[in-house]
């Protein structure tokens, strides 16, 4: 109990210590670009919380990096690397699309053709990721490998689309198919946001669901026991091929959720970034939460705030963006390293 | 087309295979002693703004090399200190190199982005560039190229055919049994795993000294190659002329793309980029596909001859990754 409680202490001793080991080599690299950094934070922290359309626009980009969160710690808890994920965001974009286009035209109420094209996303983003699973499963392909692969396929696959069959009449460009007509936009707060209530409900109740499936359900014992042991689960009978499947098509499921609320909330078409890199980013978020649902919604705001804070950066310092991406990813790695010299110290000693 | 400028095209297919050759066969390297350094995206991303930025500053082209050699010997040394001395996932730590290193390239390659720097020169090789057809697909080429040519051969040389070889593979096969014969495993995967990360390293400055040559930021045409390098390794089965065969067949795939471009116009020249890429899956499959356990069991129950022949076939395709791959090794 006493060691217990003093290894938890250490853990948020650590913890601690990489946010602020993060923020000084940050500020190092700031100082070798010659840049000021306590103005470069606070442009961030202005450009994230300053006013009401920033703070909605860290909901906005909140919304889908929470959801492929959630996905992801169920493949992560099953012991797999879905890396493949920014290729079912696409993918689900890519089946919203479709559906949309379907039945934009056919007359039916606006709301049942939008949960029409959230389905497909849903539906779509499930097939991408179950042929990642079936490619580890029969094929004997790492998924970490087939998921790169199929991501490059999607990409490759929306920008045929978008310059192909679906371009806009007279002119194909990288500014996406022609927008959806306002009646099948998911509806936002205001005119001018892009902040859709009912998607933060979906966000939310995504990770929710995540997080009691995992905490309370014998479903969620099972997927715990495959990604622990996967042989010895196996030996004391969980089909495990058949749990990592669904551990797939689950994410699968949230991923398509983001790229198709992506498209009928965020841009209201399809474009050639739609994932705009929520999949690798989520990805960080979930390494960084231990694989914990938990704590999942926290950290995918400060991610996501950090993203759109940084927007700024090159108009008002001439830095560029990607100090975001710097930190976030300095961040998670000192959490790996403080992870390992927390193992050490605790299984250090005698024996 | 004439022949002339086939020729020409192929000889830059050569050269726009240099660099994925050097990341590749580091890679190989790392992986046959047992770590994969999934960092390779970002490995190539700031090894080529940092080799440029260095090249630029002291108007030496030799230095932007060695600075790409040191950075990808560092994100190496990362890689093995967080997974061997630490035991944390290399994976887990790859992936987020590939992409911290990624943005940092992106953010302190801002200052210096569309400058003008110096540039390898192409170093034509006497008498042999005289060679009719030959000469103009080999012999006209620059020092990287040349370099690419012979790492192939050595690589090989020295994985297959000599005694710190066998150790190399022997650390990656079966680490307790090199043990026992007196080899210090985690020693040398560290090593390995920085010379890797080094040889590896030099594929940023190729790109950005040579064959793209410059920074141009987030339109620099280079992220996604090192996600490429990683598959083209396991096509290459771990053995360095495979590979090489795979880094030819990648260039040449994604020339062609460009070539047949005009043939093609309902084709957007975005996707032709990207075709190479759903044929590295499929072939990353086949590769595969004879390791699985159904793959067997459903040959088995074929008549004798067609039996013998898609044994054959799939053997020829099959490659079986170190088995160590990805495993701490733990003394017992």
């Amino acid at each position: 109990m006493r060691s217990q409680r003093g290894s938890q202490s250490l853990n948020a001793l650590l913890q601690g210590a990489a946010v602020v080991v993060a923020l000084c080599l940050t500020t190092i690299v700031l100082l070798i670009s010659k840049a000021p950094p306590i103005s470069a934070y606070a442009n961030i922290v202005i450009g994230a919380v300053g006013t009401w359309d920033e703070i909605s626009n860290v909901l906005v980009s909140w919304v889908p990096l929470l959801l492929v969160t959630a996905g992801l710690i169920l493949t992560f808890t099953v012991g797999l690397w879905n890396i493949g994920i920014e290729g079912q965001i696409i993918l689900g974009a890519i089946f919203a699309t479709w559906a949309l286009r379907l039945l934009q035209s056919s007359g039916l109420p606006p709301g049942i053709i939008i949960t029409a094209g959230i389905l497909a996303g849903m539906v779509g983003g499930a097939l991408w990721a179950m042929l990642a699973g079936a490619l580890k499963a029969f094929g004997g392909v790492n998924e970490i490998f087939g998921g790169l692969g199929l991501n490059f396929v999607a990409t490759a696959l929306n920008l045929w689309l978008i310059f192909g069959p679906w371009k806009r009449p007279g002119v194909a460009s990288m500014s996406g198919t022609e927008p959806f007509p306002h009646e099948l936009w998911l509806p936002t707060l205001t005119a001018q946001s892009r902040l859709s209530p009912s998607a933060v409900v979906i966000a939310v109740i995504g990770i929710l669901v995540v997080y009691f499936l995992i905490r309370g359900t014998y479903f969620g014992l099972r997927l715990k026991a495959v990604g622990k042991n996967a042989s010895a689960a196996y030996l004391l009978g969980v089909p495990t091929w058949q749990y990592m499947m669904v551990a797939f098509a689950l994410c699968g499921i949230f991923a398509g959720l983001a790229g198709a609320i992506q498209v009928t909330s965020v841009y209201n078409r399809l474009i050639p970034a739609i994932s705009s890199g929520y999949g690798y980013m989520g990805l960080m978020v979930a390494m960084l939460v231990n694989y914990q649902a938990a704590l999942a919604a926290p950290v995918a705001l400060f991610f996501a705030a950090l993203n759109v804070g940084s927007i700024q950066l090159p108009i008002v310092l001439r830095l560029d963006s990607s100090l975001a991406g710097v930190l976030q990813g300095t961040l998670v790695l000192l959490v790996i390293i403080g992870q390992g010299v927390r193992q050490r110290l605790t299984k250090g000693g005698p024996g | 087309m004439s022949l002339d400028l086939l020729l020409v095209g192929l000889a830059g297919v050569l050269t726009a295979a240099a660099p994925v050759l050097f990341g590749v066969i580091g890679e190989t390297i790392s992986e046959r002693a047992g770590v994969i350094n999934l960092s390779m995206n970002g490995t190539i991303l700031l090894t080529a703004m940092g080799g440029f930025a260095i090249a630029l500053s002291t108007g030496n082209v030799v230095l932007g090399f060695l600075g790409g050699m040191i950075i990808g010997g560092l994100i190496a040394l990362l890689v093995a200190f967080a997974s061997i001395t630490l035991r944390q996932s290399q994976v887990a730590v790859g992936f987020v190199l590939a992409l911290l290193c990624r943005d940092l390239s992106y953010f302190l390659g801002n200052p210096i982005m569309g400058s003008t720097g110096p540039r390898l020169s192409i170093l034509p090789i006497p008498f042999l560039r005289d060679v009719p057809m030959l000469g103009a697909l080999l012999f006209r080429q620059d020092i990287m190229t040349y370099l690419s040519f012979i790492l192939i051969g050595l690589a090989w040389v020295f994985i297959f055919r000599t005694r710190p070889g066998l150790m190399l593979r022997g650390i990656g096969e079966k680490p307790s049994a090199a043990y026992v014969r007196g080899a210090n495993v985690n020693r040398l995967r560290y090593i390995y795993t920085v010379v890797g990360g080094a040889i590896a390293g030099l594929a940023g400055p190729i790109y950005s000294l040579s064959v793209k040559a410059g920074w141009k930021g987030t339109i620099s045409g280079l992220d996604g190659i090192g996600w490429i390098v990683l598959a083209i390794t396991i096509f290459g089965g771990w053995n360095p002329f495979r590979a090489a065969f795979g880094a030819y067949l990648f260039s040449l795939l994604q020339w062609l793309g460009l070539v047949l471009q005009p043939a093609l116009p309902g084709v957007p020249s975005q996707v032709l980029q990207v075709a190479p890429f759903p044929l590295m899956i499929l072939t990353l499959l086949l590769v595969n596909i004879g390791n699985a356990e159904w793959v067997e069991r459903t040959l088995a129950r074929l008549p004798a001859p067609a039996r013998r022949a898609v044994a054959k076939i799939l053997r020829a395709m099959n490659a079986t990754p170190p088995s160590a791959m990805g495993t701490p090794f733990e003394k017992e």
